[in-house]
C-alpha cells in the first residue's frame, strides 16, 4: 500500500510537469492554431536562465526564479512578434517544421552558451524529505505540485475574470469578431506566447532539482505530447488531466511492467488515444463543414 | 517562352517533355557515370547522397505529394536495415531476395502505422509517427537476438548473385540503379491514377472524397509505398554504414530526413535529390569552414593591427569548432527556408527559369502563395 501510495504522489508530481508544458502547447494551440514543438526548449532555456542566475550570479532563488520567468516569457513574445507571426495562415507543416528548427537553434544555442554539461539546480527543497507513514514525501515533489496547483488558479482566475483574460478567450474563439470588437488581437497572440513561454520556464524551474539540468531536458516535451493529445489538443483542463495520467501510467509502468516499458509507455498510451479517440478526453472535434 | 503542342498519344505518354529534356537527363546519366573516375575520393560520400535521395524520395511521395507529414521515417529506415540484415546475414536468404523482404516488411509496418491515420489530420499525424518512432528505437535497443541490442550489429559487404559489391565503386553503381529505378517507378505512378488521388488528397481532403477518392485506401497506399522505399534504402544505408545501432535512427535522423524534403521543395521529385544533395554536402561544407573561417577572419582584420587579428582569430575558432553548432545551423537553415523560400531549392530553380523565360514580364506575384486563415483548421 505504502508503494503504492509512493507512487501516486511521484506519479502526480511528474505529472504536473508533463500538464504545464502540455498547458503551454494548449494555450498557443487554443489561440493560434499553431503546435509548438519547441515547447520543451523553451521549458530548457528556463531552467538554464535559472541555473546561471543563481550559480553565476549568486542570486537568490526566488529572484532568479522570477528572472528565469520574465526572461523567456519576453523571449516567448519576442518570437512571436518577430518570426511565428509571419506563418499564421500558412500549412501546418510549414509550422511544424519552423519549430523544429528553432527548438534545434535553442538547444544549439544552450550549449554553446552553458556548456554540454549536466547541472544541478541548488533550491531551498533540494535533498528534504518529511516521512508520512511509509511514504517518504521529498519537498521538491512537493514544491513541483504546489506550485503547479497555485500556477493553474492563477491562470484560471487570469482568464476568467481580468479584462486581458476573457479579451485573450475573445481572440482565440474568433479572430475576426475579435478585431471588430477593438480587441488587439496581435499584442494578444504575443501575450499568449508569452504566458505560455512564461509556463514553460516555470515548469524547467520545478523540474530542475528532480531531474538534472542539460541541453536535453526540453525531450520531455514529446511526452507532453501524449498528455496535451490524451486530454483532447483544445482543452486546458484536459491539458493537466492528460498529464497527471500519463505522470501516474509512468511510474506505475516502471515499477510493475518489465524494464524499457517505462520509457515507452507515454507513447503506447498516446497512438492508442489516437487510434481509438482522436479527440481526446475532453476534446470537442467535429468534421469540418464546406 | 515555348510551347509545346502535343501531336501524338506517344508524345503523352512519354516520361520526358521533350528531346531537349531527355538529352539533359542522358547527359545527366553519363555524367554520373563517369563522376567516380573524376572524383575518386568522393566515391563513397556520392552513394550516401544516392541513398539519402531514396529517403527524400519516399518522404516525399508521403509529405510532398499526399499531404501527410512524417517525423518517424528514421524508424522505417532503421525497420529496413535492420530487417535486410536479419535475412542476409542471420537467416543466409539470398540479396535480393531479402531486400525485396525487408521492403515488404517495412511497407507491412506502413501500413500498420497508417491505418489509424485516415482518424488524424495534419499535426496529430506528425505526432503519431513521431511516437511510433521513439517506440521502435526502444525496441531496437531491447530486441537483442535480432538487432544485437545496444551493442550493435556488423554489416558485411553486399553480394548479389554471387557477385561481390564490396568495393566503394561497385556499391556507388549499385546504389545508382536503385535510385533511378525508384525514382523511374515513383514518376510512373504519379502520373498513374493512384498519384493524382495522392495530390488530391493533399490539395483537399473533402474535395477528394468527393470526387470518390477513398481516402482510407490511398492514405495507407501512401504510407505503404512510402515504407518500402524507405525499407529499400534502409537496406542499401546498412551496408553504407557498415555498423548498425539503435541510437542512428533517432528523432534527429527524422527532422534530418524532413529538412531534406523542405530544403529540396516540397511536391517535387527533383526537390527529394536537391534535398538530399544538400544535406549530404552541408556537413562537408561546415567541416572545411571549421578549418578556414577563422584565419579568413583573421586576414581580413589584420590591417587592424596584429593584437585585433589574433584575437578574432581566437574568438572565431573557439566559436566554429563549438559541437553544438552543427545541429544549430541546420536549424537555422531550417528556419530560413520555410521564412523565405517554402517551396525550397526546387522553387527556386523554377522562379529563375521563368524569369529567363518571360524576361521583361517576370512577375513576382506568380508565386504567390494564398494564405488561408481558416477558424476551422481544427475541425477537419
Amino acid at each position: 500500500m505504502d508503494i503504492v501510495l509512493q507512487l501516486v504522489l511521484n506519479g502526480l508530481a511528474v505529472g504536473c510537469i508533463y500538464g504545464l508544458v502540455a498547458l503551454g502547447f494548449v494555450l498557443i494551440y487554443k489561440a493560434t492554431e499553431l503546435v509548438n514543438f519547441a515547447q520543451g526548449d523553451l521549458l530548457m532555456l528556463g531552467a538554464f536562465t535559472c541555473y546561471m542566475f543563481v550559480v553565476w550570479y549568486g542570486v537568490g532563488y526566488w529572484t532568479a526564479f522570477a528572472l528565469a520567468i520574465a526572461a523567456v516569457a519576453l523571449f516567448g513574445a519576442v518570437l512571436d512578434a518577430g518570426i511565428l507571426r509571419r506563418v499564421i495562415g500558412q500549412p501546418q507543416f510549414a509550422v511544424v517544421m519552423l519549430t523544429i528548427g528553432l527548438g534545434a537553434i535553442f538547444r544549439s544555442f544552450a550549449s554553446m552558451t552553458w556548456g554540454s554539461e549536466i547541472y544541478t539546480l541548488p533550491t531551498p527543497f533540494s535533498a528534504k524529505a518529511t516521512r508520512l507513514g511509509g511514504v517518504t514525501v521529498s519537498h521538491e515533489y512537493v514544491s513541483i505540485i504546489v506550485g503547479t496547483v497555485l500556477l493553474c488558479a492563477g491562470l484560471y482566475a487570469f482568464f476568467g475574470y481580468t479584462k486581458v483574460g476573457v479579451a485573450m478567450q475573445a481572440a482565440s474563439q474568433n479572430q475576426l469578431a475579435a478585431y471588430y470588437m477593438g480587441i488587439p488581437v496581435k499584442r494578444m497572440f504575443s501575450l499568449i506566447w508569452a504566458i505560455s513561454a512564461g509556463v514553460a520556464a516555470i515548469a524547467g524551474v520545478l523540474l530542475a532539482p528532480v531531474s538534472l539540468i542539460d541541453i536535453n531536458l526540453g525531450f520531455i516535451g514529446l511526452k507532453a505530447f501524449a498528455a496535451a493529445v490524451l486530454g483532447g489538443f483544445g482543452s486546458i483542463p484536459g491539458a493537466l488531466v492528460g498529464g497527471l495520467t500519463i505522470g501516474l501510467i509512468e511510474l506505475f509502468a516502471g515499477a510493475y511492467l518489465p524494464h524499457g516499458v517505462k520509457d515507452v509507455a507515454a507513447y503506447v498510451v498516446l497512438l492508442i488515444v489516437l487510434a481509438v479517440r482522436p479527440q481526446g478526453i475532453f476534446g470537442t472535434v467535429g468534421r469540418k463543414k464546406v | 517562352m515555348r510551347f509545346i503542342f502535343k501531336t501524338s498519344y506517344a508524345q503523352e505518354l512519354g516520361l520526358f517533355r521533350d528531346n531537349v529534356q531527355r538529352n539533359w537527363y542522358v547527359a545527366l546519366f553519363a555524367a554520373l557515370l563517369v563522376l567516380p573516375r573524376a572524383l575518386p575520393d568522393y566515391t563513397s560520400d556520392i552513394s550516401l547522397v544516392f541513398i539519402y535521395g531514396l529517403c527524400g524520395l519516399s518522404l516525399m511521395v508521403l509529405a510532398g505529394y499526399t499531404g501527410l507529414v512524417s517525423l518517424g521515417h528514421a524508424a522505417f529506415l532503421g525497420i529496413g536495415a535492420y530487417a535486410h540484415v536479419f535475412f542476409v546475414q542471420d537467416l543466409g536468404v539470398p540479396w535480393v531476395v531479402s531486400v525485396a523482404l525487408a521492403c515488404a516488411v517495412t511497407a507491412a509496418v506502413g501500413v500498420l502505422v497508417g491505418l489509424p491515420a485516415l482518424r488524424m489530420t495534419g499535426v496529430y499525424l506528425t505526432i503519431a509517427t513521431l511516437a511510433f518512432a521513439l517506440i521502435i528505437q526502444e525496441v531496437f535497443s531491447r530486441w537483442d537476438r535480432v538487432t544485437g541490442g545496444l551493442k550493435g550489429k556488423p554489416v558485411n559487404k553486399p553480394a548479389l548473385f554471387g557477385v561481390s559489391f564490396a568495393s566503394e565503386l561497385a556499391f556507388y553503381f549499385l546504389c545508382l540503379a536503385v535510385l533511378i529505378g525508384a525514382l523511374w517507378l515513383t514518376a510512373n505512378l504519379l502520373r498513374s491514377p493512384t498519384g493524382r488521388a495522392w495530390v488530391a488528397i493533399r490539395d483537399s481532403e473533402i474535395a477528394a472524397q468527393s470526387m470518390g477518392v477513398n481516402l482510407a485506401v490511398y492514405k495507407t497506399m501512401a504510407f505503404g509505398y512510402s515504407a518500402a522505399l524507405m525499407g529499400l534504402a534502409g537496406a542499401l544505408f546498412a551496408h553504407k554504414i557498415g555498423f548498425l545501432a539503435p541510437d542512428i535512427f533517432s528523432v534527429l535522423l527524422s527532422i534530418q530526413l524532413l529538412l531534406m524534403v523542405v530544403v529540396g521543395g516540397l511536391g517535387s521529385l527533383h526537390g527529394a535529390i536537391y534535398g538530399a544533395v544538400f544535406v549530404a554536402i552541408l556537413p562537408v561544407v561546415i567541416s572545411q569552414a571549421r578549418d578556414s573561417v577563422p584565419a579568413f577572419v583573421a586576414a581580413a582584420l589584420s590591417p587592424l593591427g596584429k593584437g585585433a587579428a589574433d584575437g578574432a582569430f581566437a574568438m572565431v575558432d573557439r566559436f566554429v569548432k563549438q559541437p553544438g553548432l552543427e545541429p544549430g545551423l541546420f536549424g537555422l537553415i531550417l528556419v530560413l527556408f520555410i521564412l523565405f523560400e517554402p517551396l525550397g531549392i526546387y522553387g527556386r530553380w523554377a522562379k529563375i527559369k521563368l524569369y529567363f523565360a518571360l524576361f521583361p514580364l517576370y512577375k513576382r506575384a506568380t508565386f504567390r502563395r494564398q494564405k488561408a486563415y481558416m477558424r476551422s483548421e481544427r475541425l477537419r
